[in-house]
């Protein structure tokens, strides 16, 4: 089977080129295609990965312009590979991820402070469990068109981490964690569900910024683009362009 | 760059340390060859071990009594009652910094039972508990602003000798990845928590592909001592293809094995020494061994199963909710480590060590599930605490100078290596001889002959080397130098395997298949003079 993969160097002059591989395994992963390349073919190809089992978060790529894991993707004839978008690629298929990574603290994705005897149930236990599922793989904001226009909005995988925070009943100051996303944050959001459509592990930070907008506006915050309009709040039950929250 | 105490691995146990250390008022610098979340702690399912008794009766002591029981007479009974005793109040602070643990009904922390344990002790967040717990500890760090610097690769402690010609350790020289650059970082104290060394096995082991060891080699080369080397746990429940893990919770829930005919041969919750030899013995006869999770149900195994139903299909392209899933044990947690005292330290001055990378000698030669997150978190904190308060006092001179020169000789001298013999090849060999002589079990001229194919391997280092030149980003040059650190470890196992004339937990000779504890019940220690290799077994 042939793939192709988008090589970028720096040495010893910046170049980048689509180069093209036999594989010969049967029905591998597209991590297992790169381990073959990498071991016995091209030792210089470069590309993250860990567990190998969807969980460490290493290996996000795109392959045929759609972010994947390696290690969950099944590699077919003629996929072309490339590194995620809307990071710095250092080399290959590897990028940097401190800046995108960086935004979780910008975000004060955090407890505010540590708890104390607060009992949780089920239900509550139940309310973030999906987003507490994230391994940042960095999928989310690879695949996020805000990215092209303002490069400091906070970005999915950071709103649903404050998501995840908000609806903790451990977390004393909910509404401070709100005020903190109120500027390039979930107002930034166009709603596309890119986000959603490439998570590995079933998050939609599309509707968590959803709920992080009627939460707002419960709090009385309006949509800053909304402003020149006299600042009304159109309260909770729908998303600013109308599509329905929850 | 210079800080009061300096974390090598950003794993549970190194986040764990620096957040303590932090705590304690020390200057925390982080230094992770990755990035923290995609340590081997996200890979961790089954739960963490605190004897709350939530959902049946348990007890401290009775969480005590099965560890030593599963530690053969290996364990340091005080090391254990203090892990024990504080087990509780590390899982209490982990719900404090907001780790999403399941509930149970009546809103408690739920728990679940795995092998060897006589309670359902196992605190748990689906099978996804290190996840959940490393991520919440990262948001952690986050918050308190300690500095984290990623992808910077451990090459050697930095270490300088006082006015009396005792050693310390004063930092660490690393290569940084993405520069190709060798970087000294001088820091007071060291602390060590860079993982296991299971990746010797190659492909047969549960493993992320950075566990090779790095902080074990890097210790006994400055100095420390190493002890128990040759104990390596193999879980019994691993994919067969790809040897990725299926969580012991799996059977602790009820889940069977089975052989080809349908027949199950040995008690699921017996701990997993005993349960991989008994997979061992039945793939030897010929017979194939599934895992048998149907009869739980689909909304059982969605609830509270779900990674591995993802896996098992991907991987072996099965659904366990109709199929049995194909099993074989691989190499999963490496119980020997660097030997430290009851405050963490090392034999090396100034250097701590915690986490996977440690032996403080409460797994003994086997470990029980539950436990390695609960050791991160309760030595994570004392080394930490330990590390910092000997940061306070630190009054001695740090010359990285020529240490950092030798450091920047031996990247570039590697480059020039002759490129004959491809180290890939040679650690899938090495992997497979492991695992066949080295592995579940093992004979004295089984391991004999793999130490001679591993001095041979060392000798041919030198006609290795990475193919790949460049400086930016050279992950074939940071695998070779991976591959050199696991080709020093394994000579170590195989020398302490081939001296512990008996069998005890996961270390089974079955040329000697009994426990001798005469003779011993002791642990291996090894060390090195002038590069030289000693071994000796210590009370």
């Amino acid at each position: 089977m042939k793939i192709q993969i988008k090589r970028y160097t720096t040495e010893p002059q910046a170049k980048e080129a689509v180069l093209e591989y036999e594989v010969d395994l049967e029905n591998p992963t597209l991590l297992e295609a790169l381990n073959e390349i990498k071991t016995k073919q091209d030792a210089s190809l470069s590309f993250a990965s860990g567990c190998r089992s969807s969980v460490c978060g290493s290996c996000s790529m795109r392959v045929n312009q759609k972010e994947v894991l390696a290690c969950a993707y099944k590699v077919q004839e003629g996929d072309l590979v490339e590194p995620l978008k809307n990071v710095p690629v250092i080399r290959d298929l590897v990028v940097d991820m401190d800046k995108a990574y960086a935004f979780n603290a910008k975000a004060k994705a955090w407890q505010s402070s540590l708890s104390h005897g607060i009992e949780l149930t089920q239900e509550d236990e139940k309310r973030n469990e999906i987003q507490s599922d994230c391994i940042l793989c960095g999928s989310c904001y690879s695949a996020c068109p805000v990215y092209a226009v303002n490069e400091e909005f906070l970005g999915p995988f950071s709103l649903t981490r404050i998501w995840r925070y908000v609806t903790d009943v451990r977390e004393e100051n909910p509404v401070d964690k709100i005020e903190t996303v109120q500027t390039k944050g979930i107002w930034d959001c166009t709603l596309c569900n890119e986000c959603t459509i490439v998570c590995p592990q079933g998050i939609s930070s599309k509707s968590d910024i959803e709920k992080l907008r009627s939460k707002s506006a419960m709090e009385g915050y309006t949509d800053p683009n909304f402003s020149n309009f006299g600042g009304t709040s159109f309260g909770s039950g729908f998303g600013f362009d109308g599509s329905p929250s929850f | 760059m210079k800080s009061d105490v300096l974390v090598i691995g950003a794993g549970g146990a190194g986040l764990v340390a620096a957040l303590h250390a932090h705590e304690a008022g020390a200057k925390v610098t982080i230094i992770t060859k990755d990035y923290p979340t995609r340590s081997q702690t996200s890979m961790a399912q089954g739960g963490i071990n605190a004897a709350f008794a939530n959902v049946a009766q348990d007890s401290v002591e009775a969480h005590i009594q099965n560890t030593l029981k599963s530690a053969h007479g290996l364990a340091d009974e005080e090391a254990v009652r203090f892990m024990c005793e504080q087990a509780p109040a590390a899982v209490e602070w982990l719900d404090s910094i907001g780790v999403p643990f399941s509930r149970t009904k009546d809103a408690k922390i739920a728990q679940r039972t795995l092998g060897g344990a006589s309670a359902p002790r196992a605190c748990y967040a689906q099978d996804y508990t290190g996840l959940k717990i490393l991520h919440t500890l990262y948001d952690r760090v986050l918050a308190c602003g300690i500095e984290i610097l990623n992808e910077r690769y451990l090459l050697n402690l930095l270490s300088d000798k006082d006015d009396y010609e005792k050693p310390y350790a004063c930092g660490a020289v690393f290569l940084n990845i993405r520069t190709g650059e060798v970087e000294a970082h001088e820091s007071s104290c060291v602390i060590m928590a860079t993982g296991g060394y299971s990746r010797i096995y190659h492909r047969h082991t549960t493993n992320a592909k950075g566990s090779t060891g790095d902080g074990i080699a890097a210790a006994i080369r400055a100095g420390a001592r190493l002890s128990d080397m040759e104990f390596i746990q193999f879980h019994p429940t691993a994919l067969k293809n790809s040897s990725i893990l299926i969580s012991e919770s799996a059977r602790g829930a009820g889940g069977h094995l089975l052989n080809s005919k349908g027949e199950r041969f040995t008690n699921e919750l017996a701990p997993r020494d005993e349960v991989a030899r008994a997979i061992n013995d039945q793939i030897e006869s010929g017979e194939e061994v599934f895992l048998d999770i149907r009869h739980l149900g689909e909304q059982f195994i969605d609830e509270e199963l779900p990674q591995e139903r993802k896996l098992a299909k991907l991987y072996e392209n099965i659904d366990p909710v109709h199929d049995l899933i194909p099993i074989k044990p691989v190499a999963h947690y490496t119980m020997g480590g660097i030997e430290v005292d009851k405050n963490s330290q090392t034999r090396l001055k100034g250097l701590f060590a915690c986490g996977e990378c440690a032996n403080h000698k409460v797994h003994g030669a086997n470990r029980l599930g539950g436990n390695s997150l609960l050791e991160l978190i309760v030595f994570g904190k004392q080394a930490g605490e330990k590390g910092a308060e000997y940061a306070k006092s630190f009054d001695k001179k740090i010359d990285s100078k020529e240490q950092t020169k030798s450091a920047n000789n031996f990247v570039t001298g590697i480059k020039y290596f002759t490129n004959q013999i491809d180290f890939y090849q040679k650690h899938a060999f090495m992997g497979n001889i492991f695992y066949n002589n080295a592995g579940i079990k093992r004979d004295e001229m089984g391991l004999k002959a793999v130490l001679g194919a591993i001095r041979q391997i060392q000798k041919e280092l030198p006609f290795m080397g990475p193919k790949d030149k460049s400086k930016v980003y050279n992950t074939n040059l940071v695998e070779f130098i991976e591959f050199g650190n696991m080709v020093e470890l394994s000579e170590i196992i195989l020398v302490c395997a081939i001296s512990r004339n008996e069998s005890r937990g996961a270390h089974y000779r079955s040329d000697i298949p009994r426990e001798n504890d005469m003779a011993f019940k002791a642990h291996t220690i090894t060390w090195k003079e002038d590069s030289v290799l000693c071994a000796d077994f210590m009370e």
